[in-house]
């Protein structure tokens, strides 16, 4: 085996908005091998959760990402009122499916924007990012942020969608699929851009299914499954949608899931705005008084997969603990199967593709001895320890069947 | 000798070209903001970028790697840059009529500055440039071949004339070589090759900022970077002037002179619009783009002169 040779992207790279190390092992221009490092983002997020309110931990875990930005205190609000048991009215449903969608839209252009100056296209990205202007103006209307919009909490959202606003967001849509027309037609019909993308990182139906990659990644590569539809919450049952999916698994597929997601986001906006036009104003949260003791889990689809959250709670005002799962924990893992065997300027975008969030997903785990305030576990005896469970999870189900 | 001197470093050397050349980024830079929805740069703000790096930015020398190599090879890439533009614009301006052969010495010259940054970042020591470097020699083995069919292809056409005065003065007393089915694709061909001399997208694969950082001029920072700089802006200001003048009449005396800058702007105009809808090639894409369908263009084209087309 000839001597390989290591390239580094990272911990600052031009191809990564956030620092995080990608050793890649290449033999030439091939790359043969690649690790990588996080870590450099850690926040200790779920920790500070426990010291939190329910109240404020929403605007806590909404500083998770800076772009999906709602799909966590989705997924939080989801956690918590299956532990309250609470049921949210239909208006409040709508008004959270609104964000929702109209998040993925910006998200989804801001991931064709990067994807297109990982390309050198930097028309491409200047274009989609434009694009995407109108849609945070939305919403600073709508919440009066135009990011980290603060819009949910326990039991409904903060704000309403008044009647006067309605016309604005359905103007907009219109204009946007007229733009989305413009841009996937630049997209899909360019030679060049078939040549770079098509049959590059692909990952097959069973590389998916074994690393657990989620969102418009597994879509991409004919995985159906979209937590909006498996796992209903909020508006998505109320309204008519489909499931985007695409065979091939390469960057291409995952462009195209991408942009045809939008306009299933767009529909469902729209859908939304007929029935809050239908309903009367007000009526927006819930009065919850108290979080009872219990365990609560919550699902929702951000732009880039599922977000799962746990929370456990011990009936007092703040979550007795709180695990959070981005979706980039489980995609990036796929750099393994998608990365290696590519030519270097292959692998970049193939990194590229699953648009990753490295501190979203950044976690630590260690035990400390509640007494005497000493290290007792380290992280492979963690590691250990969760592999015993799963086993024991595993075996115990295996007897259910 | 004097007059050489102040030809090689005022008019229409070093200084001119410098200038004429920044005008040229700006003009680049600002169209590809316009094309972006950007409001671009003021008309200054190339000599604001090369001031800067030139007597603000400190240097920053690689610990590996061999130091004066590094130091060297950003000069020899203005040198060369210089030398091939002087070949092209003495005969050009009707200041100097050039020598039988000159169009030969103009061609070598023209690989020198790609040349010198692949020296200059194979002396960094750093793996990113590295690769960036193989890039650019497989980029240079696969236009140079393209590039060489189209002068001689050009020299066909003229009868056999082998200097740059011959052949402009052969487009002024007939017509220029682009007003025929041979012209045309030669120029095509010729627009590809400085696409790719130039490093512009989508032949950009050697600096390739979002794969490898800048590439070949990683670790150039400050006065050599300038000197990059430098070179780069004469060669964006002479390879558009050679092929105007090699297939696009050249420039007629008197106030012609207009007409002249029109041509280069508007074969500036479509090396900036490639650049800004196309997506980089990888490099195994770009060498098949210029051994296969470049070269096949440029034979057909000779073929053709043969025919008297």
């Amino acid at each position: 085996m000839s001597r390989k040779t290591l390239i580094p992207i990272g911990p600052y790279h031009p191809l990564q908005e956030e620092p995080e190390l990608f050793k890649l092992y290449c033999d030439g221009e091939i790359v043969r091998d690649i690790k990588w490092e996080t870590g450099y983002n850690h926040r200790g997020i779920e920790k500070l959760s426990e010291s939190k309110s329910y109240d404020q931990v929403f605007f806590l875990v909404e500083r998770i990402c800076g772009i999906c930005s709602t799909s966590h205190p989705f997924a939080f609000a989801n956690a918590v009122e299956e532990i309250v048991g609470v049921e949210i009215t239909d208006r409040s449903k709508y008004i959270r499916s609104v964000i929702g969608e109209l998040e993925r839209i910006h998200s989804h252009l801001l991931w064709v924007g990067l994807a297109g100056h990982f390309l050198g296209y930097n028309t491409v990205f200047m274009w989609a990012w434009k694009y995407r202007e109108p849609i945070l103006d939305l919403f600073e209307m709508i919440t009066g942020n135009r990011n980290s919009y603060a819009m949910f909490k326990v039991g409904g959202v903060r704000r309403d969608i008044e009647k006067s606003k309605i016309p604005a967001i359905r103007k907009e849509m219109g204009v946007i699929r007229k733009k989305l027309d413009l841009l996937t037609g630049a997209v899909m019909d360019d030679p060049v851009i078939h040549a770079r993308t098509k049959g590059v990182g692909i990952l097959t139906r069973q590389d998916v299914i074994d690393y657990a990659a989620v969102g418009p990644t597994a879509r991409a590569s004919g995985v159906d499954i979209d937590v909006r539809r498996d796992d209903p919450y909020a508006a998505y049952p109320l309204v008519n949608w489909k499931v985007i999916t695409a065979e091939a698994g390469d960057v291409f597929a995952k462009a195209e899931v991408r942009l045809l997601e939008m306009y299933e986001s767009a529909s469902i906006i729209e859908q939304c705005l007929d029935a809050l036009e239908k309903l009367e104003e007000g009526n927006i949260a819930l009065k919850i008084n108290e979080i009872p003791a219990g365990i609560g889990t919550g699902r929702a689809e951000a732009p880039r997969g599922e977000v799962f959250h746990f929370v456990v709670s011990d009936g007092s005002n703040s979550p007795a603990r709180h695990k959070i799962r981005a979706p980039s924990y489980t995609n990036i893992a796929t750099f393994k199967k998608s990365c290696i065997g590519q030519t270097i300027a292959d692998a970049t975008i193939s990194l590229a593709a699953v648009d990753p969030c490295y501190c979203c997903t950044e976690r630590m785990a260690a035990a400390y001895d509640n007494s005497s305030g000493e290290k007792i576990l380290n992280a492979n005896e963690l590691i250990e320890i969760s592999m015993k469970r799963t086993n024991e999870i595993r075996k115990s189900e295996a007897g259910h069947e | 000798m004097a007059v050489y001197l102040f030809y090689f470093l005022i008019f229409p050397g070093l200084l001119f070209m410098a200038v004429a050349g920044a005008l040229l980024s700006w003009y680049d830079r600002k169209i590809t903001a316009r094309v972006q929805f950007r409001k671009g740069p003021p008309l200054l703000q190339p000599f604001y970028d090369f001031f800067k790096l030139l007597l603000v930015k400190e240097t920053i020398l690689p610990k590996h790697g061999s130091r004066s190599v590094f130091l060297i090879a950003p000069l020899l890439g203005v040198f060369g840059a210089t030398m091939a533009g002087l070949f092209i614009l003495l005969p050009l301006f009707g200041i100097e009529t050039g020598f039988r052969g000159d169009v030969i010495v103009i061609f070598y010259l023209l690989t020198l500055p790609s040349f010198s940054y692949i020296i200059g970042s194979l002396a960094s020591g750093n793996p990113l440039a590295a690769v960036g470097a193989s890039r650019e020699m497989k980029l240079i083995i696969s236009y140079e071949l393209t590039f060489l069919l189209v002068v001689a292809a050009v020299i066909m056409k003229s009868g056999q004339q082998f200097d740059m005065n011959s052949i402009i003065e052969t487009q002024q007393t007939g017509r220029p070589f682009i007003g025929s089915i041979s012209g045309v694709l030669l120029f095509v061909a010729g627009v590809f090759c400085i696409q790719a001399k130039l490093a512009l997208v989508p032949f950009d694969m050697p600096e390739a900022e979002t794969e490898l950082a800048s590439g070949i001029y990683i670790e150039y920072s400050g006065p050599p970077y300038a000197m990059i700089k430098l070179a780069k802006q004469i060669m964006f200001f002479i390879l558009p002037a050679f092929l105007v003048a090699i297939l696009l009449n050249g420039m007629n005396p008197g106030i012609n002179i207009v007409w002249f800058i029109l041509k280069i702007l508007g074969v500036v105009l479509l090396l900036t619009l490639i650049r800004n809808t196309n997506p980089r090639l990888k490099i195994k894409q770009a060498s098949g783009f210029f051994l296969i369908w470049m070269n096949l263009l440029v034979v057909v084209a000779i073929v053709l002169i043969a025919f008297g087309l």
